[in-house]
């Protein structure tokens, strides 16, 4: 294993992994809901009555954060590899996915790590192994 | 009040996923793969939002309400099933093949990203095929049972 000291961001990480963690509390503690992003947007496409407002406002605050990340700091250049078609698989596997197993990174990752729960632990460790095998066979095998 | 806590909380979510690295999927792929040059950064994403969420999931499974005097939404199911592991793992190859997921990939896309905009429009996608097809396989077992 050889670390990538070039890309290697421990402190700016750290910190917006503290901040992700401060939004998650906002939003249990005064809304009393789970920040799992694809359940919020899953919500959306199944519209409920009493169960719209607070996503749209959530999601509202989420395409917000460029802009008022845009008042403090250059935005690095993100590094998008994948083409079309690639985009196109990985984002249908990634909606059915996460419908499918109820979660994402945010959900069972951050919110349900949080919580202990073992059933989050179960689906971060399938999608954590599962990226890393997509990863060594795209990058080290095709 | 419910609703400017929602935006309020997605917006701090949003900078925190930028700020991160997380809105930068050559990072995410940097983070899985550790056969090659490994970027851990993503690990301490993790540990950043643990250790502040840990509390806030504590505390907030101690209340019946939240401190608006609002419902308290907890998930309630603990079933460790194949739904679960199925979903996660194919949720898992698309994060790996792309390096985008949910949250990142809508905060890319606000940002004016085009392939985030093919990824989002695809995931939606994602998500109406799985609804459409719960409905399809399941709602007649159900309304059977």
């Amino acid at each position: 294993m050889t670390i990538d000291w070039n890309h290697f961001t421990p402190w700016t990480s750290l910190a917006g992994g503290v901040l992700i963690g401060i939004a998650a509390a906002m939003l249990v503690l005064l809304s009393g809901r789970v920040a799992g992003i694809s359940g919020i947007v899953g919500g959306l496409l199944t519209p409920r009555r009493g169960e719209t407002g607070w996503r749209l406002a959530f999601v509202a605050g989420l395409f917000a954060a460029p802009l008022a990340m845009a008042l403090f700091a250059q935005a690095p250049v993100p590094r998008i590899d994948a083409g079309f078609g690639m985009l196109v698989v990985a984002g249908l596997l990634v909606g059915v996915g996460t419908s499918y197993g109820s979660g994402c990174t945010s959900g069972h990752g951050v919110c349900g790590l949080s919580r202990l729960s073992p059933r989050s632990l179960v689906a971060t460790a399938a999608f954590m192994l599962a990226g890393i095998a997509t990863v060594f066979v795209v990058r080290h095998l095709a | 009040m419910n609703l400017f806590s929602a935006f309020a909380a997605g917006l701090v979510f949003g900078v925190g996923l930028i700020l991160s690295g997380m809105t930068d999927p050559g990072k995410v792929i940097g983070f899985l793969d550790v056969a090659g040059l490994w970027d851990p950064s993503l690990a301490f994403v993790m540990g950043g939002a643990i250790l502040v969420g840990f509390f806030a999931f504590a505390l907030a499974q101690r209340r019946a309400k939240t401190f608006f005097g609002g419902a308290m939404h907890l998930p309630h199911n603990r079933d460790i099933d194949k739904r679960l592991i199925a979903g996660s793992a194919l949720f898992g190859i698309g994060w790996g093949l792309a390096g985008f997921c949910p949250g990142p990939v809508l905060v890319s896309f606000a940002s004016g990203q085009e392939k985030a905009a093919i990824f989002v429009a695809a995931m939606l996608g994602g998500m109406v095929i799985y609804h459409a097809a719960d409905r399809l396989i399941h709602e007649p077992r159900r309304r059977a049972a």
